[in-house]
C-alpha cells in the first residue's frame, strides 16, 4: 500500500477499496490518503475507474470491499454526513434542461439551504447572468458547463470532485471558473478546497495538483507527488 | 423536510409547465377514451356500475401515463444524483413526487370528469352528488399517487420502464378500483343515492396502508 505524504488531517483515506459492476472490478484494492486542502490528479484511460472513484467518494456508489473515509466520515455508513460538504462536477451537468440557469441553481440552493444571493453572485462570476433566464436547452454546452460549475460550488463545499471539469469550456470560460474550481480555489472562510481531479491532460493535470494517481483497469499503477512525476509515466497508462 | 418537499414540488410543476409531457397526454387520453366508449357502447347514456367502471378504468389508465414519466427527468438529466448529493431526507422525494402526481391527477380530472358527464352520463348530477364524487375521487387519487410513485421509482431503474409501470401498478390498484367503482356506482345510478359507506372506509384504509408501505420502501429504491 502506497500512501501519499501526510501533512495534515486526511480529507480522504482509502484502504483496499474495491467496487465492482457485476463481475468486473471497476476499482480493485485501491489505497490512498489525501490531506485536507491538497489536490489529487487522477489519470487513466477510459474505463480505468476514474469516474467510479469520484462517484464512490461522492457517496453515489457504495464500496464493495475495503474502507473509505471522506472528510473524517466512514462510507457508506456516514454518507449522510458527507453530503452537502462535497461538490461533484462530472460528465453530466446534473441540471434540468427545461429549466433556466437561475431556476436550476435556486432549486439546488434550496436543497442545500444556501442564500439566493449566492446564486446571483455565481452567475455573474461565470458570465451567465445575462442568459440566466433562458432554458438550458437553448444554451451551448459550454454555457451549461459554466452553470454546472456554479452548481458544484454553490454550497461552498470542502471537497471538490471534478471529472474533466474544463471540457466544453473555451479558454476565456476556463479562466472565469478558475477561482471556483482551480488550484487557487478557496472556500468562503479562506481555506483552500481539497480537490480530486480526473484528467486526460498530463501536463495540465499535473500543473494543478499536489499529488498524482495513475489508474489502469481499476488498479493503482503509480502514486506520487505531482512535482516528482515524469509525464511520460502518465502517457504509458494510455499505451 | 417541508422546505425540501416544497423545492422539489415546485421544480416538478415548473418542469411540467415547460415540457408539458404528462398532463396534456393524460387529458387527451381520457377524452379520447370517453369518445370511444360513447360510440363503442352505442348508448346515449350510462348509469350505475357501468358508468362507474368506465369512469374509473379510464382515469386509472390515464394516471399510468403520468406515472410512467414521473421520474424520467431525474433519470435522464441527473436529477437523482443532484438530489442525492444534497444533505436532505430522501423520503422528501417520495412525498414531492406523490404530491406532483396528485396535482396532475386533479388537473386531469377537472377536464375528464365534466367530459364524462357530457359524453356518457344521463342527466347531470346534482351539487350534493358532485361534492360526494369529489370526495371519492380525492380518496382514490391519494392511493394512486402513493402506488404510482413507488411503481415509477421501481420502473425507472429498469430498461423496460413503460412495461414495468402497468405490470406493477395495475395489480396493486385493483382493490382501489373495486372500492372506487362500488363507492361511485350509487352516485351515478338513475336515482342517485349516497355512496356505500363501507367502500369509503376501504378506500381510506387502502390509502393509509399503501402510503405507509410506499414511504417505507422508497429509500431502498434510491440506494445504489
Amino acid at each position: 500500500m502506497t500512501h501519499l505524504p501526510v501533512a495534515t488531517t486526511p480529507a480522504i483515506e482509502l484502504d483496499g477499496l474495491t467496487r465492482r459492476y457485476g463481475e468486473r472490478a471497476a476499482l480493485a484494492k485501491l489505497s490512498l490518503t489525501l490531506e485536507t486542502g491538497r489536490s489529487l490528479a487522477v489519470f487513466g484511460p477510459n474505463g480505468a475507474g476514474k469516474s467510479t472513484l469520484l462517484r464512490v467518494l461522492a457517496t453515489l456508489l457504495r464500496p464493495h470491499e475495503g474502507s473509505a473515509r471522506v472528510l473524517g466520515y466512514s462510507l457508506p455508513r456516514d454518507g449522510w454526513a458527507v453530503r452537502g460538504k462535497l461538490g461533484l462536477l462530472g460528465h453530466d451537468p446534473l441540471l434540468y434542461l427545461d429549466l433556466t440557469a437561475r431556476e436550476n441553481l435556486r432549486y439546488h440552493a434550496r436543497l442545500h439551504r444556501t442564500a439566493p444571493q449566492r446564486v446571483e453572485d455565481l452567475l455573474e462570476t461565470v458570465g451567465v447572468h445575462r442568459r440566466a433566464d433562458e432554458p438550458l436547452r437553448t444554451l451551448s454546452r459550454g454555457m451549461v458547463q459554466r452553470v454546472a460549475v456554479c452548481r458544484a460550488v454553490l454550497h461552498d463545499p470542502e471537497l471538490l470532485l471534478l471529472d474533466e471539469p474544463r471540457s466544453h469550456l473555451d479558454p476565456a470560460a476556463a479562466e472565469l471558473v478558475e477561482p471556483l474550481i482551480g488550484r487557487t480555489a478557496k472556500r468562503s472562510n479562506g481555506e483552500p478546497r481539497t480537490r480530486v481531479l480526473a484528467s486526460h491532460d498530463p501536463a495540465g493535470g499535473l500543473a494543478e495538483a499536489d499529488h498524482a494517481l495513475g489508474l489502469r483497469a481499476g488498479s493503482s499503477v503509480f502514486q506520487s507527488a505531482a512535482s516528482e512525476l515524469d509525464p511520460a509515466r502518465i502517457k504509458e497508462l494510455y499505451a | 423536510m417541508r422546505a425540501t418537499v416544497s423545492a422539489l414540488v415546485r421544480k416538478d410543476l415548473l418542469l411540467e409547465l415547460r415540457a408539458r409531457e404528462s398532463v396534456p397526454a393524460m387529458c387527451l387520453f381520457s377524452l379520447t377514451t370517453f369518445i370511444l366508449f360513447h360510440f363503442g357502447l352505442n348508448r346515449s347514456s350510462l348509469e350505475g356500475d357501468l358508468a362507474a367502471g368506465v369512469l374509473w378504468v379510464t382515469l386509472l389508465f390515464a394516471a399510468i401515463l403520468g406515472v410512467n414519466r414521473l421520474f424520467v427527468a431525474e433519470r435522464e438529466q441527473g436529477g437523482f444524483d443532484g438530489f442525492l448529493l444534497a444533505p436532505v431526507d430522501r423520503s422528501a422525494m417520495f412525498l414531492a413526487k406523490a404530491a406532483a402526481l396528485l396535482s396532475y391527477l386533479a388537473i386531469v380530472e377537472l377536464v375528464a370528469v365534466p367530459a364524462f358527464v357530457l359524453l356518457l352520463l344521463g342527466p347531470a348530477p346534482g351539487a350534493g352528488t358532485i361534492a360526494t364524487l369529489i370526495g371519492v375521487i380525492a380518496l382514490v387519487d391519494l392511493g394512486v399517487a402513493a402506488i404510482g410513485t413507488l411503481a415509477s421509482a421501481l420502473a425507472i431503474q429498469t430498461r423496460a420502464r413503460d412495461l414495468i409501470v402497468p405490470l406493477v401498478a395495475l395489480p396493486l390498484l385493483v382493490p382501489a378500483t373495486i372500492a372506487a367503482t362500488r363507492a361511485t356506482a350509487p352516485l351515478l345510478a338513475a336515482h342517485a343515492q349516497g355512496p356505500a359507506g363501507k367502500w369509503l372506509v376501504v378506500l381510506a384504509l387502502y390509502d393509509a396502508v399503501f402510503a405507509l408501505l410506499a414511504y417505507a420502501l422508497f429509500d431502498f429504491l434510491l440506494e445504489d
